[in-house]
C-alpha cells in the first residue's frame, strides 16, 4: 500500500446512465474536500445495457492508486463479471468486490475513501447502507 | 486422444449451433428473462471463432482458455462470466499437454462446472444451466453422445421448475412452465461436443479403412 494514497471506488451497473448519475450523486454528497477517485464501468462497450468485462478492467485500473479498489456492482452479470475478473486476477490488486446497496453503497464507498480509510474500511463502510432500514 | 483440433472443432460446432438456434434462445429468454440470451451468445461465441481463427492454440486447455476469456468479455450478460467461467476453468485443468484423454476432459470439465456453480451460486433445480450442465457432465463416462442427450433431458426438466437464481427469480411462481435459456444452450454446447466426436470417429474409421485397402 502506498503512504497516503486513496482507495479507488468502481460503479459498475447495467446501464452507462445509472453508473454516470450514481456516480454524480455520491461526488455531490462527498464534496467538502479531496474525492477519492471514482470511475464507472456502464453497460457494454457498444453503448447497450449489460456488462462489459473491458470496461470494469479500464476503470478499475483508472482508479488504483496503490490503496486497493472498491467495486460496487448492480445486479446479475455485473457481479458476475467482477466475481469472475477477481479469480482470473484481471483487475489491480487488492480490489474488491464490496456487498452492498448500489446507490448507498456509493456513496458510503466514496465518503469513507475521500476520508483517506483504507479498502476494508471503505467496504464495511458500504456494506454497512444494508442495515439502514426504509420501512 | 484429443488434440487442439479437436478443442477448436468443437468450439466452431458450439458457434454453428449457437447460430441455429439463437433465435429459438431468445425466445425461451423473452417470458423469463431479458430476451437476450441468443443475441448474447451469438456474439460471443462468433467472436470466439475469429479468436480461434486468428490464433489457433496449440494445446486443448489454451483453446478452451481463450474462448472462456473471449466470452467473459465479448457476451455482456450473465452468461458470459458463467460459460467463460466453465471453459477457463476446463481449460486450466487441462494443462499445456498437447493431447486429453477423454477422462482428462470429462475429470476437467467436473471442475469446470463446479467453478460455475460456485460463481452463481446455484445448486441443481434452481432452473440454471447447472440443470443441463451437471446431468451432462456426470454421463460423460458411459459416452459424449449419452452427455448431449442427459444435457438434453436436464433443459426439458428444467420447465416445471420455480427459478431460484437470477432475473427469472424475480418472477417466482411465474416462472414454472418455461425452459431455462441457459440450460438450454449448455445442452448445445454439449450436443456439440458429441457432434464432433463422432465425427472424430468417423474420421478415422474411414482413415483405417483407406489404411486397410493399402
Amino acid at each position: 500500500m502506498t503512504d497516503g494514497a486513496l482507495v479507488g471506488v468502481v460503479l459498475v451497473s447495467h446501464s452507462a446512465a445509472v453508473a454516470e448519475s450514481v456516480a454524480e450523486l455520491a461526488r455531490g454528497l462527498a464534496a467538502g474536500g479531496a474525492v477519492a477517485p471514482m470511475a464507472t464501468a456502464g453497460g457494454t462497450s457498444a453503448g447497450g445495457l449489460g456488462t462489459s468485462a473491458d470496461l470494469i478492467v479500464a476503470a478499475a485500473r483508472e482508479v488504483d492508486r496503490g490503496a486497493g479498489v472498491a467495486l460496487l456492482a448492480d445486479l446479475g452479470s455485473s457481479v458476475l463479471t467482477v466475481k469472475t475478473l477477481l479469480l482470473e486476477d484481471e483487475l489491480p490488486p487488492d480490489s474488491r468486490l464490496v456487498d452492498a446497496p448500489f446507490v448507498e453503497g456509493a456513496v458510503a464507498a466514496l465518503v469513507a475513501a475521500s476520508a483517506g480509510a483504507p479498502l476494508t474500511q471503505v467496504a464495511e463502510a458500504a456494506t454497512e447502507a444494508y442495515a439502514y432500514r426504509k420501512a | 486422444m484429443r488434440d487442439a483440433e479437436f478443442f477448436r472443432s468443437w468450439m466452431t460446432a458450439a458457434a454453428a449451433a449457437v447460430e441455429r438456434e439463437a433465435d429459438r434462445l431468445t425466445e425461451l429468454d423473452s417470458p423469463i428473462g431479458d430476451a437476450d440470451h441468443g443475441s448474447n451468445l451469438l456474439r460471443g461465441f462468433t467472436a470466439v471463432r475469429a479468436a480461434l481463427e486468428a490464433q489457433p492454440p496449440a494445446a486443448p486447455g489454451a483453446v478452451l482458455q481463450l474462448a472462456g476469456r473471449t466470452l467473459i468479455s465479448t457476451v455482456g450478460g450473465a452468461s458470459g462470466p458463467l460459460y467463460g467461467m466453465l471453459l477457463r476453468r476446463t481449460g486450466k485443468e487441462l494443462g499445456e499437454a498437447p493431447e486429453v484423454a477423454d477422462a482428462e476432459l470429462a475429470a476437467a470439465l467436473d471442475k469446470g462446472v463446479g467453478a460455475v456453480a460456485q460463481l452463481g451460486g446455484a445448486a441443481a433445480g434452481d432452473k440454471t444451466m447447472l440443470d443441463a450442465l451437471l446431468p451432462g457432465v456426470a454421463a460423460l463416462g458411459t459416452s459424449y453422445r449419452a452427455a448431449a442427450d442427459a444435457a438434453e433431458n436436464g433443459a426439458l426438466a428444467t420447465v416445471p421448475m420455480q427459478a431460484r437464481k437470477g432475473r427469472a427469480s424475480y418472477l417466482g411462481e411465474r416462472s414454472i412452465g418455461h425452459q431455462d435459456p441457459g440450460a438450454t444452450s449448455s445442452a448445445l454446447l454439449l450436443g456439440a461436443l458429441a457432434d464432433v466426436a463422432e465425427r472424430d470417429v468417423a474420421g478415422r474409421e474411414a482413415a483405417g479403412r483407406a489404411e486397410d485397402g493399402r
